[in-house]
């Protein structure tokens, strides 16, 4: 026998690595639950990591309101399925709270509102360890994170200051009042990501194919029409033949004109 | 058709390498031009460092502002702390780490070689081998990269001259021959204007070697993975009753040789012998579980075993002390002296220890010992002799790069403070 894994397997193995520590190193981690696939495929390799036992992490949902219902299909039938405990945060609470005024213009969207609403979460939980499916490969500050990320008491990354992380032996202690973000899908690529949803079979939002749907285009981008919309003059609602390449918020996922009707035609597109 | 692009995909090799040398010497440039040459970069990275670049009043896109992401970075034009980029070619898939050159944030150069293959080295054509070269060699020599790609950069600055690379490559050579390399490469490139990096350059006709991502695409990497010695640190215990039956399994990931169920192990500290009934992943059974696999593992016997222990092969029991001496990266300001106390961590263990002796320190420079030393400062390499409260199962650093590697917790600050081989 050949003993070598492939890539994908090895970037898989990588993953239940560090998700393992984060059980092993923390009291009170959850598991960010976005929407989009790579949360789902990082759900999924937190099922293998602990199987056949439960996920000893929370799923944690911050809820902007602004939802695909084939996103909240997906979760459900995750937490379903796994028997996880889901606890979902509303940005509608905070609104109410007063500790955030929503903005209202053409351009309103609730990501600020989100970011506060996670850091409200983790303080009034005690959380210590916030787990993403984000990826080093996908934006240009996240391409500097480490594996474990240390947050000081206001949530703040100090990139210029960061622990060493040396082989993958992590040190995951903090202070009263500090938590880490932790990514184990650091290394993966979209390509990786698509190919891993490929091999494992999984399910994702129908959203991430093509379909007919109610779209805008604002400053050359598509998005989706909904309630939560408001037109500038000029621009109007046309029906076009989408899949979206982001699930989460409906009011600031990107849809691309395509004909991918399935996981191996996206990967042609990709 | 589509079947094949996927198995040509997950089959692709997999090559992490790591860019080091002194600052200044054109590590960013370098991987933009990699990742711009072999269009993996998108078009609204590239207006977005179109319009970077204009704002600080460079006259050409800066490639170097691809890798430099933080705002300070971008301001000072200097790298502060590893970015992790990703390209792929028709042969292999590449992880690179961009590490600082600055001496300052050395600590960010070892967080970012300490998972790498191999390591590019940049030498600025115009300045030679300076001390932090030869630091970072030596570091990444003691990390056991095992092929070092030296890079000569500027090549335009130097007119293109075959001598002065030549003088480099001898100079250079010097110093390497008593480091622990399998080999060392020489290529002369210009990252600016891309010669030699993707294509072959006009320009150095009396270069017959390759560009360097010829050899990135076909440099032999032998993963120095251990097979022979079993080593499986547990790292969690799975514990589930769904009713009918009690599950209990120990989590991990093979550090060391391959495993099979029926097989005849040994738990540490206990040494107690067991057999393993079954290595499980997933609603599966495992027939062979080797490294870097993650997996869980059930025994015949019921047995005390704890995150922190150590399953191994009867037959290759690991050295089992409170004593040993490491070789030391130390990564913090405050010195290290005999007699401190830290946390230290090795796989998924965790104890205390203390700072039995200072032995010596390496001189960069000459690779000189220099002994009857009272204290390690930043960015010093040296010998240490640690002490621990419980005993470590461990194997040398050359012998296996999981089981051999230490790290030291500062208590107080939570800090890590020290990286260390065991030899």
């Amino acid at each position: 026998m050949d003993n070598r894994l492939n890539y994908i397997r090895l970037l898989e193995s990588d993953s239940i690595y560090v998700i393992r520590e984060v059980a092993a190193q923390f009291e009170n981690p959850v598991l960010l639950f976005s929407g989009g696939k790579d949360s789902l495929v990082m759900l999924h390799i937190a099922r293998k990591a602990f199987w056949p036992a439960k996920i000893p992490f929370t799923l944690l949902h911050i809820d902007t309101g602004h939802n695909f219902a084939e996103t909240l299909q997906c979760r459900d039938k995750f937490v379903e399925n796994t028997g996880i405990r889901l606890m979902v945060a509303y940005v509608q609470d905070t609104i109410k709270s007063g500790k955030a005024v929503e903005d209202i213009g053409y351009k309103a969207s609730r990501d600020v509102l989100q970011k506060i609403m996670l850091m409200d979460t983790i303080e009034k939980f005690n959380i210590d360890a916030v787990v993403t499916g984000a990826r080093r490969e996908d934006e240009n500050n996240q391409s500097k994170e480490r594996f474990f990320s240390i947050r000081d008491e206001f949530g703040r990354w100090d990139p210029k200051n960061q622990r060493t992380e040396l082989w993958n032996i992590f040190n995951g202690r903090i202070k009263p009042g500090e938590h880490f973000r932790v990514f184990p899908l650091s290394n993966w690529t979209e390509m990786d990501v698509w190919q891993y949803i490929l091999q494992e079979n999984l399910d994702m939002p129908s959203l991430y194919f093509s379909h007919d749907r109610d779209c805008f285009i604002r400053d050359g981008v598509i998005y989706a029409y909904s309630d939560f919309i408001k037109l500038k003059t000029g621009e109007k609602v046309q029906n076009l033949h989408v899949r979206f390449r982001t699930v989460g918020d409906m009011t600031n996922s990107k849809a691309t004109l395509s004909k991918a009707r399935n996981v191996k035609e996206i990967i042609d597109e990709v | 058709m589509l079947k094949n692009k996927t198995d040509d995909y997950i089959n692709k090799e997999l090559l992490h390498f790591v860019t080091v040398g002194s600052v200044d010497d054109g590590k960013s440039t370098l991987i933009g031009r990699l990742l711009y040459d072999s269009k993996s970069i998108v078009e609204d990275q590239l207006m977005a460092i179109w319009q970077a670049s204009e704002k600080r009043g460079d006259t050409n896109v800066n490639l170097a502002l691809l890798t430099d992401a933080l705002g300070a970075e971008q301001e000072q034009g200097i790298t502060i702390d590893v970015a992790y980029r990703y390209f792929t070619t028709q042969k292999r898939k590449f992880i690179i780490s961009d590490t600082p050159g600055h001496i300052q944030y050395t600590r960010n150069m070892i967080t970012g070689a300490s998972t790498a293959d191999i390591a590019l080295i940049l030498i600025d054509a115009r300045k030679g081998v300076v001390e932090q070269t030869r630091r970072h060699s030596l570091i990444v020599s003691m990390l056991k990269i095992q092929h070092l790609v030296v890079c000569v950069n500027k090549m335009d600055l130097v007119d293109y001259r075959e001598d002065i690379f030549e003088l480099i490559r001898s100079n250079f050579n010097n110093y390497l021959s008593g480091l622990d390399f399998l080999n060392s490469i020489f290529i002369p490139i210009c990252a600016l204007n891309g010669d030699n990096v993707v294509n072959p350059s006009v320009k150095m006709p009396w270069y017959k070697g390759g560009s360097l991502i010829n050899l990135l695409e076909n440099i032999s990497i032998s993963r120095d993975e251990n097979l022979t010695d079993g080593r499986f640190p547990v790292q969690y215990v799975l514990r589930s009753n769904d009713g009918f039956h009690d599950y209990l399994a120990y989590a991990g990931r093979v550090a060391g040789g391959v495993f099979k169920a029926g097989d005849k192990v040994m738990v540490l500290p206990s040494k107690q012998i067991t057999k393993i009934s079954s290595i499980d992943f997933y609603e599966s059974n495992v027939e062979e579980a080797f490294p870097p696999m993650s997996v869980s593992m059930r025994f015949a016997d019921d047995l005390e075993v704890n995150r922190g222990d150590m399953i191994v092969r009867e037959d290759s029991i690991p050295e089992i002390s409170k004593e040993f001496d490491v070789m030391l990266c130390w990564c913090n300001v405050k010195k290290l002296v005999p007699g401190a106390k830290y946390v230290l961590k090795h796989t998924t263990r965790e104890v205390h220890c203390y700072i039995k002796d200072l032995l010596y320190i390496i001189d960069v420079n000459t690779r000189r010992k220099i002994e009857g030393i009272q204290e390690v400062g930043l960015n010093d390499i040296a010998r240490v002799s640690i002490k621990t409260l419980q005993p470590l199962f461990f194997d040398k650093y050359k012998v296996n790069r999981a089981t051999g590697s230490i790290i030291l917790i500062d208590e107080l600050t939570n800090e890590t403070v020290g990286a260390g081989m065991i030899i």
